[in-house]
């Protein structure tokens, strides 16, 4: 990718990885819907524009880290990361399936992981931490790398995260740009029903953060709000990101219900027809009768 | 000929939240904690029942055990569920020094155990939650083999005066337990008598264990089959009449070798009558997604490995 792609297509690409999660899932028959869909736009504007990477060295010593701390989210990072070249897009049939490398959360580098993982995530809470630190240890070596860190809203209830936000604050990390998937919904119910988060900005703000607040669907908005807070010295950066959970696909949208289950095949068909197709090709076409088959994995 | 027969699947921790509302209708003085995965642990049918007795944590492990641990010191019984891996591995810190330590009958109620949970990956499956909680002092660790014992133990764990750790599962598993076989907490049962070996199996080895018998006895081997529900505190006597009598042990479980039931049986027997010991579990690494039955037989916990373990220690038999 030699040209960065504007925001008109930056949009396409989300539209089609939220095809390839809705396929991702109707072949594994487990896995999470809601938030994945969610967070599409993010996701491609995050790898077709803001993160500095390189999918043919996913270690590259340059890299902007990035961090899913809510990894039962991973089914929009495996189809970004395919449509951004950093796996082959074929091998999206293998999510959750045994001896592939996309796991149900992501594994750690060293066994299944995928290019592009840098850790293992799963067990929610983890990942402010594991960014923090890796912040400070580029900052130790006077290093300009930026860290990103993705977080479910619902996420936040866990306290590691908290400890985290205040080390953040208290060390001003400020090549830290934390983003929250504010879709309002987690498991049991909407999060102000499970356990009230608001006023969430102010939280982050007493903790010594720079907070912004966007539309999370919004390319264009989202990768605006990006700029600004990689311009934000001093402190680390959070942006709340107001998305709509399973985003694109009428009967998910906004609907806790669809956070942990894939649709069946019938609502598939139809998340699909909502969705439309795109130039970019679906990465495996079903006949309904067969299962696809399955492709090997390194 | 199988020695006991799957009447039907269903789910060990459908059998826990059932038995939750029982509970509730009898004693008022049952609350549960939620950790945001209330419809998986079926912690839902109390939340639905008695609403304000149901008390959401959010997804807070920590809090949720230490909030368990205040309830306990008001005079309440709490249950605390959540998946194995969350209920042990993030707060095991709380539950050594405010349940363990201080003593507490908290209830922690875990299900999702094990590698059968499958398709959701390694960091989903706790296959070091007996381990870490046998090693706490006063920590009782319990894990029914089916939906059946999954009620009698739940509701055994209410009169039960130290803190206990309940293990159970996810997927539908066979049902062939009896009605009314009582259930004594650090009491083994003995489910099929033998005498060339015996095979001491808990949660959902249990089952792999008949089926692995029933290969063994067409073979002329004469297998003991024990039930370990509760594998703190073990049931020694048991344990020790078995090494006397067949000369011959294996253990089978759905968790990492150390530390685990197998650990436990091991502890005892070097003590008191060394006996040639093999040991079904996982070996000493983390899983990976999959079905629950192709993860069984990757990791060499299924049916066949319960088989060639005992094949294993017959030939070690003196
Ligand atoms: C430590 C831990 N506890 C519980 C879980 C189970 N769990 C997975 S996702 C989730 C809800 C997270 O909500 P949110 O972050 O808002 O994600 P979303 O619903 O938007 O996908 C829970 C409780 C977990 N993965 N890790």
């Amino acid at each position: 990718m030699t040209k960065k792609p504007g925001v008109g297509e930056i949009q396409v690409i989300a539209r089609q990885i939220r095809r390839d999660i809705i396929k991702m899932l109707m072949i594994s028959k487990s896995g999470h819907s809601g938030g994945p869909l969610g967070l599409a736009d993010i996701f491609a504007s995050l790898y077709f524009d803001v993160l500095s990477i390189d999918p043919q060295n996913p270690r590259w010593e340059g890299r902007d880290y990035f961090f899913l701390s809510a990894g039962h989210l991973c089914p929009v990072w495996y189809a970004t990361l395919a449509r951004r070249g950093f796996i082959p897009i074929a091998e999206l049939t293998t999510l959750r399936k045994i001896n592939g490398r996309l796991q149900g959360h992501p594994a750690p580098p060293w066994t299944h992981g995928v290019p592009g993982a840098e850790i293992a995530s799963g067990a929610l809470g983890q990942g402010l931490s594991i960014a923090v630190g890796c912040a400070l240890g580029l900052r130790l070596d006077k290093k300009p790398n930026r860290v990103y860190v993705l977080h479910g809203d619902g996420e936040l209830d866990e306290g590691q995260i908290w400890e985290a936000i205040m080390t953040a604050g208290h060390h001003k990390v400020d090549k830290l740009i934390a983003i929250v998937d504010r879709n309002q919904c987690q498991i049991d119910n909407r999060t102000e029903n499970v356990m009230e988060l608001e006023p969430l900005v102010d939280k982050w703000k007493s903790f010594n953060w720079h907070v912004l607040e966007c539309d999370g669907n919004d390319v264009a908005e989202f990768m605006q709000t990006v700029r600004q807070a990689q311009e934000l010295k001093g402190k680390p950066s959070v942006i709340i990101a107001h998305t709509l959970m399973g985003k694109g696909v009428s009967f998910m949208e906004d609907d806790y219900r669809w956070h942990g289950v894939p649709p069946n095949e019938e609502q598939g068909k139809q998340a699909l027809a909502e969705l439309g197709p795109t130039p970019y090709g679906d990465f495996v076409e079903f006949d309904w009768e067969r299962q696809p088959v399955e492709i090997g994995v390194k | 000929m199988l020695k006991y027969q799957s009447r039907e699947l269903k789910a060990t921790r459908l059998g826990f939240g059932e038995t939750l509302v029982e509970l509730g209708h009898e004693n008022p003085d049952v609350v549960v904690l939620g950790g945001d995965v209330t419809g998986s642990v079926k912690t839902d049918l109390f939340m639905k029942a008695f609403p304000d007795r149901f008390l959401s944590v959010g997804v807070a492990e920590q809090d949720m055990m230490g909030t368990a641990a205040g309830l306990a010191v008001a005079g309440k019984i709490p249950f605390a569920s959540t998946y194995g891996e969350f209920a042990v591995g993030r707060p095991f810190d709380q539950i050594r020094q405010s349940i363990a330590y201080s003593r507490l009958p908290v209830k922690i109620c875990a299900s999702h155990c094990g590698i059968t949970v499958g398709p959701d990956g390694a960091t989903h499956q706790s296959l070091e939650d007996i381990g870490l909680m046998r090693l706490l002092p006063h920590m009782t660790v319990a894990t029914p083999c089916d939906y059946l014992e999954t009620k009698k133990l739940v509701r055994a764990s209410i009169g039960w005066k130290h803190p206990i750790y309940i293990r159970f599962f996810r997927d539908n598993t066979p049902v062939f337990t009896g009605e009314s076989t009582r259930l004594e907490i650090g009491k083994a049962d003995t489910l099929i008598e033998g005498t060339d070996l015996t095979i001491i199996a808990c949660g959902l080895q249990v089952w792999e264990a008949i089926l692995a018998e029933e290969v063994l006895a067409s073979e002329g081997i004469s297998v003991r089959l024990i039930n370990m529900h509760t594998i703190k505190p073990l049931d020694n006597n048991i344990v020790l009449k078995a090494a006397s009598e067949t000369g011959a042990i294996v253990t089978a479980e759905d968790h990492q070798m150390q530390g685990g039931l197998g650990g436990a049986v091991a502890e005892l027997l070097a003590q008191n009558i060394p006996t040639p010991q093999e040991f079904v579990a996982v070996r000493d690494t983390f899983g990976e997604s999959g079905k629950g039955d192709e993860l069984m037989r990757k990791y060499g916990i299924a049916k066949d490995d319960i088989v060639k373990a005992a094949r294993r220690v017959l030939a070690r038999k003196k």
